[in-house]
């Protein structure tokens, strides 16, 4: 025998969700309904099964750890604040500019049409670093998250290493467009001053490692195993080759073992 | 596409990360596998953290069932179309219904008990444990599954009343294996 509460009202019901004047006029049927009386009954059973037999799945521990990796990537201790960082990285990019303008002026080193374009990119990327809402970035000091985060963005592979037992630790990476790709950079610190490597991939041979000075910023470039690297900073120019050699040693050693 | 920045970062915390239990646990029982559910769940909440701009306040936890349902069903869609055009019987499973006894049995049965929820097609699944698992309204239900109220409690009476004759049926079956 069906009852006219049954189905929806009575389900209404059994989840809260009636009104303290509807609930209690149903508590009032319920009284003399066998039927809803029954059906009560069975939702009860149902739910307590669901309940007790401990269906809930909590998340895994790899999960909670990918996620917090993802949205707070540096330990604080470590944790540099995104405006310095952004600081940094423009002051590094108004740096390069200034590296390639200077490179343009000496004939010779590279096509002049080659460096007209790749000077305009810049400045593009240097007015866009000026706009801390544009820019993506991660900050950690984990290789394999920066490592994650830019393979995820690029379409060549990068190798990060963290070289801080031979002083300069990783501080993270960004992405930036040159001449329409994506570029790379690293960022890493010696001695509390930021060095920022851009990374992209050429066609062009290896090369030896170049460096120049400009108003207290040394660069240093490089190209190696089909990537250009352009390291930038206040530090010495020494440090900037001792990053060199480890940034190409790793590269070769990563390469070597696959 | 915006990374967090400091502020939000805070708040996601604060908001959304309490819920990556609810992520997953949702993802779990829709894709009823647990290595799929935590790349889905991943993906839904790394996906989340990226349009957290977006969330203006509100309900964080509906906000992020959401978007895990949403990345549930895209990714069925695509990996496992078959399991979305999924019809249930009601005339054939129907004609065995539950008694307080089977389901009391049941209750002792956890395999049984999961195999019948998951039986159930995947948007009866989800309203079910959306309900009974996670202890959401009928508003937040709506809000999440973006189906309307009404439709939101006669999916839940038939989700509940399929649940039951799967129940049976499969102590039945059970009951025939152990012979």
């Amino acid at each position: 025998m069906k009852c006219n509460f049954a189905d929806t009202l009575l389900q209404c019901y059994f989840d809260g969700e009636l009104s303290g004047r509807a609930a209690a006029e149903f508590e009032r049927h319920v009284q003399h309904c066998a039927h809803c009386a029954t059906e009560l009954v069975d939702l009860d059973l149902l739910r307590g099964s669901l309940q007790l037999t401990q269906l809930y799945k909590p998340a895994p521990a790899s999960l909670r750890r990918t996620i917090n990796a993802y949205i707070h990537p540096v330990a604080p201790s470590r944790a540099v604040s995104q405006p310095l960082l952004w600081h940094w990285l423009a002051a590094a990019a108004a740096m390069l500019f200034i590296g390639i303008v200077l490179w343009k002026a000496s004939p010779g080193l590279r096509s002049d049409d080659y460096q007209a374009e790749l000077a305009g990119e810049i400045v593009e990327a240097h007015v866009r670093s000026l706009q801390p809402g544009q820019m993506t970035g991660i900050t950690s000091n984990d290789e394999r998250v920066v490592q994650g985060w830019l393979d995820s963005r690029t379409s060549f592979n990068v190798s990060v290493r963290d070289f801080a037992n031979r002083g300069f630790s990783l501080h993270g990476g960004r992405l930036d467009t040159i001449e329409g790709r994506d570029v790379a950079v690293l960022v890493y610190e010696r001695n509390g001053r930021p060095i920022n490597v851009f990374i992209w991939p050429t066609r062009e041979k290896d090369n030896p490692p170049r460096t120049g000075a400009r108003q207290g910023f040394q660069w240093l470039d490089w190209r190696k195993g089909k990537l250009e690297f352009c390291a930038v900073s206040e530090a010495d120019t020494a440090d900037l080759e001792r990053l060199q050699e480890l940034i190409s040693t790793s590269a070769q050693i990563s390469r070597e073992s696959h | 596409m915006s990374e967090l920045e400091l502020a939000d970062r805070a708040r996601f915390e604060q908001l959304v990360l309490p819920h990556v239990d609810a992520a997953f646990n949702l993802a779990r029982w829709l894709l009823r596998g647990r290595a799929d559910a935590e790349d889905v769940a991943q993906e839904a909440l790394l996906r989340a953290c990226r349009f957290f701009r977006g969330f203006h306040g509100g309900d964080a936890r509906a906000w992020l069932l959401q978007i895990v349902r949403n990345t549930c069903y895209t990714w069925l869609e695509k990996n496992r179309p078959m399991e979305l055009s999924m019809e249930f019987d009601e005339e054939i499973h129907l004609q065995a219904c539950a008694t307080p006894e089977t389901l009391a049995i049941a209750g002792d049965d956890r395999e049984r008990l999961i195999l019948a929820l998951e039986t159930l097609p995947p948007r009866f699944r989800e309203i079910l444990v959306l309900r009974e698992l996670e202890g959401c309204s009928y508003k937040e239900i709506a809000a999440i599954t973006s189906i309307p109220i009404g439709t939101v409690m006669s999916s839940l009476s038939r989700a509940r009343r399929q649940l039951c004759s799967a129940l049976a049926n499969s102590s039945t079956k059970g009951a025939v294996r152990e012979v």
